[in-house]
């Protein structure tokens, strides 16, 4: 009996902050759908993933890099310059937009686990290196503005289409999701990542691979952003130069929300999401309320509700966890 | 020979830590490696086991030259270590940490199952049964070094090393340790076992190896190894030779006692100490690496806790909770580590000098400047430290005069007990001696000075009388006329035999 409920017991202090997250993502979305008419119609749960899919590739790969210790300022830069990429080269063939996104997405971000690993540079400074890199890099191939992607290719199929009726960008988070989980509680080097995590130098003494697996990490942190800038491209209709801007703070704070330490060493692949779907919701819920037409909030009061909403979920998470470690 | 390292040398910005030492293990043999702390014991091992990379030397492994570049490989070649440091990752559970690095694997996937099977049965023989899906960092530092153990010993290995294995140990678990070391022997693995307790390394090793100061010293036997001589290579012996700084015999016992440590007891490493320091002596305390010195240290500033016993000044009794309660009564702490504890090394001469002074020199809360050049340069005089000006950044001057100053930044205080935790490691021998005379002067006009030594030359020539520590006992207390090497060393090693009280 005691061992049952032993097999249900948070194991660690981020394991509540995990089942906190939930919670907070069951009750917006049940106060969504008793307050507004349309919240969980069709259209809206649809766009709702077909547009949010995209942040979260970005926050599972930034989840990774932050558990290792470490993080990608780049992402959204990089996502940027996929888009670009992916738009100039969709005209060839649906698959070379696919590939050069996706290509261009993992070039920064091996480069940038080369310049953590090999010049011992912080993640920090490194991916902020590579944030204005990509940043310039996408402005100069886009000549300074977006670029249309073809409409003959397929192309636009990757962002715009269902799939089962299901939308494709949606089909291929979850994909990522899974491996992700996959990769993280099934897989060796998932569990070196987080013991990476826990102590860069013990982990080093214990035999483990430190430097080829924080390569992998950021390699696969730019992928993803790379097919996260694919969606965009392709969504939209135009590789954006300019897009991306703030994207790699709403990946740390869906990743933070998720239950993840920044100190590293602790984290969640299914709680990153449950924390980027938490984030999308309540810019979704505060469309809903403005399209009541009763209070009008500007996109800056959305972004400072969405800042407080943060804040609170967070200084929670803080309370349930220095309560159960007490 | 199944290990064979030669003429291994290492330095650290500059400063040598092995000057080639060499270490040579035979097939399943079980090697002490001994030697005070710093002497270069834990460097040789990770350069072993390519955590660091030598400056110098060969190392053969089964018979081939091999050059680790990383822990990774020497564990691919079949060599196990549990690291002095912490050795796990504190969030993962039990058995990730005992197979991190190795894990069970199904269909390239881990098998937490076999995992977890695999963990709980190795813990059943080291008597553990704990929940191996918790984090290690649920757990004590016992069970958590014997998880790491757990972890050295189901790696295979043909040489298994052990940095400190027993610091956390009670008897029992030591014990359970060699029973598994001596199987793991007969099983053809040699064993480099790196400890302090003496009865430890000859209960279990075959042969012993002793560092000191970087060097390889003796080879021998354990059994031709009388512990005296083991204790006296370890130490070692300073060719400087100190002027009898000491009092004549017979006149300290009529001074009223400052300070008194009764039963004293803190933690696991201060278990039963008597202590006094009277008006104007220099009381030494003295003993092996581990017996309990600089944490008995701690108590009396109020660092620790006092938790069994009685500590009593000037006749009253007192339980510091903190050290601004000992500062209070007059008590200063030079500690052992200037570089860690001590120095602010890009502040001045002045401002390192005055720290512990700076509440009673403000004057309407700024620092009265005036009386601060005052202090500062009547103690650069008095006390000799050789500098170009007050201002001077004191990571300029030389280890000797850092050593002066600190001493400074307590006289200044007027303490009336001053405890020095090894107050002339890294100092010259020059400087060595002058330290010395001046806390003998000091003590000559009242001061009370408790200092803590592994140098028996120091303690025979500033001491007024030494008592000797031993696993956290006071085992011993000499007087200047019973203080020689043959007493203070035989005193020293007297953990293996175990009785107490006849030195006294
Ligand atoms: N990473 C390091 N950086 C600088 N100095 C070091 C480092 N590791 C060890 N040392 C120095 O090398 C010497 C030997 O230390 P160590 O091997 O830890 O001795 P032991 O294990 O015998 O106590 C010491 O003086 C220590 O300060
Ligand atoms: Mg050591």
């Amino acid at each position: 009996m005691s061992a049952f409920f032993k097999s249900f017991a948070p194991k660690s202090s981020g394991d509540l902050a995990r089942i906190g997250v939930l919670i907070a993502l069951a009750a917006l979305i049940l106060f969504g759908a008793l307050r507004y008419d349309n919240f969980l119609s069709p259209f809206n749960i649809l766009s709702f993933l077909r547009y949010n899919s995209m942040f979260a590739l970005i926050a599972l790969g930034m989840a990774l890099v932050i558990m290792t210790g470490g993080i990608d300022l780049s992402v959204g830069a990089v996502a940027a310059l996929a888009s670009v990429v992916s738009a100039l080269l969709s005209p060839i063939s649906w698959y070379a937009g696919l590939a050069g996104g996706i290509g261009a997405g993992l070039m920064v971000g091996l480069l940038n686990g080369l310049v953590i690993t090999r010049l011992r540079i912080q993640p920090f400074i490194a991916t902020l290196a590579a944030m204005l890199a990509a940043n310039g890099t996408a402005l100069l191939l886009a000549n300074n503005q977006s670029v249309s992607v073809s409409y003959d290719t397929g192309f636009t199929v990757i962002g715009q289409d269902d799939f089962l009726g299901f939308p494709i960008p949606a089909w291929i988070a979850l994909a990522a999701y899974i491996l992700g989980w996959l990769f993280l509680e099934r897989s060796p080097s998932g569990r070196h990542v987080l013991a990476i995590g826990d102590g860069e130098q013990t982990a080093a003494l214990m035999g483990l691979k430190v430097e080829r697996t924080l390569l992998g990490v950021y390699a696969v942190s730019g992928l993803l952003a790379g097919l996260a800038g694919v969606i965009l491209a392709a969504q939209f209709g135009a590789g954006q130069p300019t897009e991306g801007v703030g994207w790699e703070l709403f990946a740390i704070a869906s990743v933070v929300v998720g239950g993840t330490l920044l100190t590293g060493g602790s984290g969640s692949v299914g709680a990153t999401l449950a924390g980027a779907l938490l984030l999308g919701m309540v810019f979704n819920v505060l469309n809903f309320e403005n399209g009541l037409g009763w209070i009008s909030l500007s996109a800056y009061w959305q972004s400072v509700i969405r800042g407080l909403f943060l804040l609170v979920v967070v200084v929670l998470q803080a309370r349930l966890t220095s309560k159960s470690t007490a | 020979m199944l290990l064979s390292m030669q003429g291994i040398s290492k330095s650290f910005a500059g400063i040598a830590a092995l000057q080639s030492a060499s270490l040579e293990i035979g097939e399943s043999e079980i090697m002490a490696l001994v030697g005070q702390n710093g002497a270069g014991k834990s460097t040789l091992i990770k350069i072993l086991t390519g955590a660091y990379q030598r400056d110098e030397g060969t190392i053969r492994f089964q018979g081939k030259d091999v050059s680790f570049s990383s822990p990774a490989e020497s564990q691919a070649a079949g060599i196990a270590t549990i690291y002095q440091e912490i050795n796990l990752a504190p969030q993962r559970s039990v058995a990730e940490n005992i197979y991190l690095s190795r894990e069970p694997r199904r269909f390239g996937l881990l098998d937490r199952k076999a995992m977890r099977e695999g963990a709980a049965k190795v813990l059943k023989v080291f008597n553990l049964d704990i929940d191996v899906d918790l984090p290690v960092a649920r757990f004590n530092a016992a069970t958590r070094q014997m998880v790491s153990i757990a972890r050295a010993v189901t790696q295979n290995a043909r040489l298994l090393i052990m940095d400190e294995p027993t610091s956390s140990l009670d008897e029992r678990e030591v014990e359970i340790l060699f029973r598994t070391i001596r199987t793991l022997k007969q099983n053809g693995v040699a064993v480099v076992f790196i400890g302090h307790r003496l009865d430890e390394l000859y209960a279990i090793c075959d042969r012993v190896t002793i560092m000191r100061d970087g060097h390889t010293v003796a080879v021998s036997a354990m059994n031709d190894m009388p512990k005296m001589e083991l204790v006296r290579h370890m130490l070692g012996r300073e060719l400087a030779a100190f002027q009898a700084l000491a009092r004549d015999a017979g006149s300290d016992d009529a001074r009223p006692v400052r300070l008194e440590l009764k039963n004293a007891g803190s933690g696991l490493r201060v278990r039963d100490v008597d202590l006094s320091i009277r008006q104007g002596e220099i009381s030494g305390l003295a003993g092996l690496l581990g017996s309990g010195r600089t944490e008995t240290a701690r108590i009396i500033f109020g660092v620790d806790r006092l938790e069994r016993g009685s500590l009593h000044f000037n006749g009253s009794e007192r339980n510091y909770a903190e050290p601004a309660a000992a500062i209070a009564d007059g008590i200063g702490l030079v500690s052992e580590d200037r570089k860690v504890d001590g120095i602010i090394p890009d502040m001045s001469i002045r401002e390192n000098m005055t720290l512990a002074l700076l509440p009673k020199l403000k004057k309407a809360g700024i620092v009265d400047r005036a009386r601060q050049d005052e202090i500062v340069s009547r103690f650069i005089r008095s006390l000799g430290v050789k500098c170009a000006s007050p201002d001077q950044p004191i990571k300029e001057l030389s280890g000797g005069n850092q050593q002066k100053v600190l001493l400074a930044r307590w006289l200044c205080t007027d303490p009336s007990v001053l405890i020095v935790d090894e107050p002339t490691r890294g100092i010259d021998i020059g400087a060595k001696s002058e330290i010395l005379k001046l806390l003998r002067s000091l003590a000559d006009e009242g001061l009370s000075v408790l200092m803590i030594s592994s140098e028996l030359e120091e303690l025979l020539a500033a001491a007024d009388r030494v008592t000797v520590l031993s696993d956290g006992m006071s085992v011993a207390v000499l007087p200047r006329q019973q203080l020689s090497e043959q007493n203070l060393l035989a005193a020293m090693a007297h953990q293996i035999d175990g009785a107490s009280g006849e030195l006294a």
